[in-house]
């Protein structure tokens, strides 16, 4: 108890000093805490992928899709209970920077394959009802305004034309880390256009999603879906979700790690300003050391002091850190909800930064500990006055 | 020179053998205790003088075990010092010896009853008994009344004076100062002079005490002039 009072009161000794190093730590924490939310909202597709659904695409690649037979096929396949598909729409809403996930699904079960999309039932049966209904995430439809009921218009790219689509429908996330900005439409309203208009293109789907009854078989089911269309004019590539989704994360790989290298640059740099700032003030205080240790205090005694001290200054600096980054990612995710639509600070990162600020503390004081406990009193009383 | 002005001689409560110590300064070994051997009895108020850089802080360090000698003995209460590890010397240094600097050397942080209270942290009381001698000791050096304000509001005497019930909180088997008077004005140097003369009479406190000031070493019983590391005869 004694010793807390002590290095409270040491802490607030040098106050600006002790103010600016805690401000400087709560920057580099907070910095930490938005580059590596953005590492983690780069992975949300990753990890909201779910263990028991498998992505059939077609080995060439994944612009080129795959006959609408397929599905019925794939169904047939032992551990396969459930197949849905879609495809990549794209289009254009009002213009290029307006931009959000616009696929075609199959109405009947894709949903079914995605619980962590909730959707009220009546909204559900009212989009399987009409052929060109949508349902659309909860923060695009906070975004742009739209109400049940709404005509939205896109115009297409890969599918040419003006499209009208009548919003009935609005999912909201299960988990935080659901992305809530994804405008789905009907595969078979789709398909109806492209038999009229581009005959070539229709009966085709983008990617098939395959539920499987016991995710340790994806293995082996993967194997047996692509062996079902070897040797055929479209052979398939089947993975897990997640392979699925990394696969797309892979190509901006580089861009992840030089995020995730800055932000433990970031940690570096603070734990050399602590360890600076910790150093001047055992250096100051290296009398006071020499007194306690006269009076018997030993070298536990000062490493729990400077420790104490330096982890204070720390900690203190992290939870400021922490606290801030919560509004500045809220003012972030809003502002780059196209890019990163999952943007939360989760649990782990807090942790993470916790676990840091402490050992930034620890390892800040490590130096001016070892010369305190090194140091000799006589010579060090011999300084005073 | 040694002087001698106490009548009875009580077995020595310190015994200083034979002790050498120098120092390193660069590539140059400096020789500062040559061969010093000195009794001390119980009770006793001993004064060491001489000219800076004779070893006189050096010797007291020695004798309060916050140095080591290269060689020699130095028998404490009938325990060998320099045998001791650095954490039985920290222990041993808490329970037997008393230390009053030239510059008070308080904490700044804590306040004159938590500094007097500071050293009874190393010992096997309650919140409450530690408050309690803390008190005791402050009364003593009459600062009861200043127990709650912090070493800038106080004075150089009051400070020293915080110091000395600082070094008497433990009851300790020898109180070591080093020029306790050296920072003081004349006023408050004698009150302080006068509490541990009052140290060393009514509590039968053995106090050992550097000083350059002829007036200081007045108040000791004994006197050992210190001249390059050897006790001056003369």
């Amino acid at each position: 108890m004694e010793l807390i009072k002590l290095i409270l009161r040491n802490t607030l000794r040098q106050r600006l000093r002790a103010t600016l190093t805690i401000l400087g730590m709560a920057v580099a924490i907070l910095a930490f805490c938005l580059l590596r939310t953005v590492v983690d909202a780069w992975y949300a597709g990753v990890s909201a992928a779910s263990p028991n659904r498998l992505v059939t695409r077609n080995a060439v690649s994944l612009i080129f899709p795959l006959p609408i037979s397929y599905r019925q096929k794939i169904l047939q396949v032992a551990g396969v209970s459930q197949v849905a598909y879609a495809n990549w729409f794209a289009g254009v809403y009002i213009d290029e920077r307006h931009f959000f996930p616009r696929m075609a699904v199959g109405p009947e079960t894709f949903f079914d394959l995605f619980p962590e999309f909730v959707i009220p039932q009546d909204q559900l049966k009212a989009f399987q009802k009409e052929r060109n209904a949508c349902i659309v995430g909860r923060k695009l439809v906070q975004k742009y305004g739209w109400k049940l009921g709404d005509t939205i218009n896109l115009t297409g790219n890969i599918y040419p034309g003006d499209w009208q689509f009548v919003l009935r429908g609005v999912y909201s996330g299960a988990t935080k880390t659901t992305d809530e900005t994804q405008f789905f439409f009907r595969w078979d309203y789709l398909d109806e256009v492209l038999r009229k208009n581009m005959v070539h293109r229709s009966g085709y789907a983008g990617w098939y999603v395959v539920r499987i009854r016991n995710p340790f078989d994806s293995g082996a089911i993967s194997q047996s879906i692509d062996a079902l269309f070897k040797n055929s004019w479209a052979e398939t590539l089947t993975e897990t979700e997640k392979a699925f989704q990394m696969g797309f994360v892979a190509m901006t790989d580089a861009i992840v790690m030089a995020v995730r290298i800055v932000s433990f640059v970031v940690i570096a740099v603070i734990l050399l300003v602590l360890a600076n700032t910790m150093t001047m003030t055992a250096r100051e205080r290296m009398s006071e050391y020499a007194v306690l240790k006269t009076l018997g205090f030993g070298n536990r005694f000062l490493f729990l002091l400077i420790s104490g001290e330096s982890m204070t200054i720390a900690l203190l600096g992290g939870m400021l850190g922490m606290a801030l980054a919560f509004p500045v990612a809220h003012v972030f995710g809003k502002e780059m909800s196209t890019l990163l639509p999952v943007f939360h600070i989760h649990w782990k990162t807090l942790f993470f930064a916790t676990t840091l600020s402490l050992a930034i503390g620890l390892l800040a004081a490590a130096f001016p500990t070892w010369r305190a406990a090194r140091m000799r009193i006589a010579s060090a009383l011999s300084h005073v006055g | 020179m040694t002087e001698n002005k106490s009548s009875l001689a009580p077995p020595p409560i310190v015994q200083v053998e034979n002790i050498y110590k120098s120092y390193r300064r660069g590539s140059q070994e400096i020789s500062v205790l040559r061969g010093i051997n000195l009794a001390i009895t119980e009770g006793n108020f001993v004064a060491l003088m001489g000219p800076s850089g004779s070893g006189k802080t050096t010797l007291l360090n020695l004798i309060a075990g916050i140095d080591r000698p290269d060689e020699g003995r130095l028998l404490v209460a009938g325990t060998d010092i320099t045998r001791l590890g650095e954490l039985d010397l920290a222990r041993w240094r808490a329970h037997h010896v008393g230390f009053v600097f030239q510059f008070y050397n308080l904490l700044p942080v804590l306040s004159g009853l938590e500094n007097v209270e500071l050293p009874l942290l190393l010992r096997d009381l309650t919140r409450k008994q530690r408050r309690e001698h803390a008190m005791l000791a402050l009364e003593l050096v009459g600062l009861q009344d200043r127990v709650h304000h912090y070493p800038r509001e106080l004075s150089g005497g009051q400070q020293q004076r915080v110091a000395i019930a600082r070094a008497i909180v433990t009851d300790p088997t020898l109180i070591v100062a080093d020029e306790p008077t050296g920072d003081l004005d004349k006023t408050s140097a004698t009150e302080v002079l006068a509490l541990l003369e009052q140290l060393n009479q009514e509590f039968s406190k053995t106090i050992i005490m550097v000083t350059h000031d002829p007036r200081a070493a007045e108040k000791a019983k004994e006197i050992h002039h210190l001249d390059k590391g050897v006790f001056n005869n003369n």
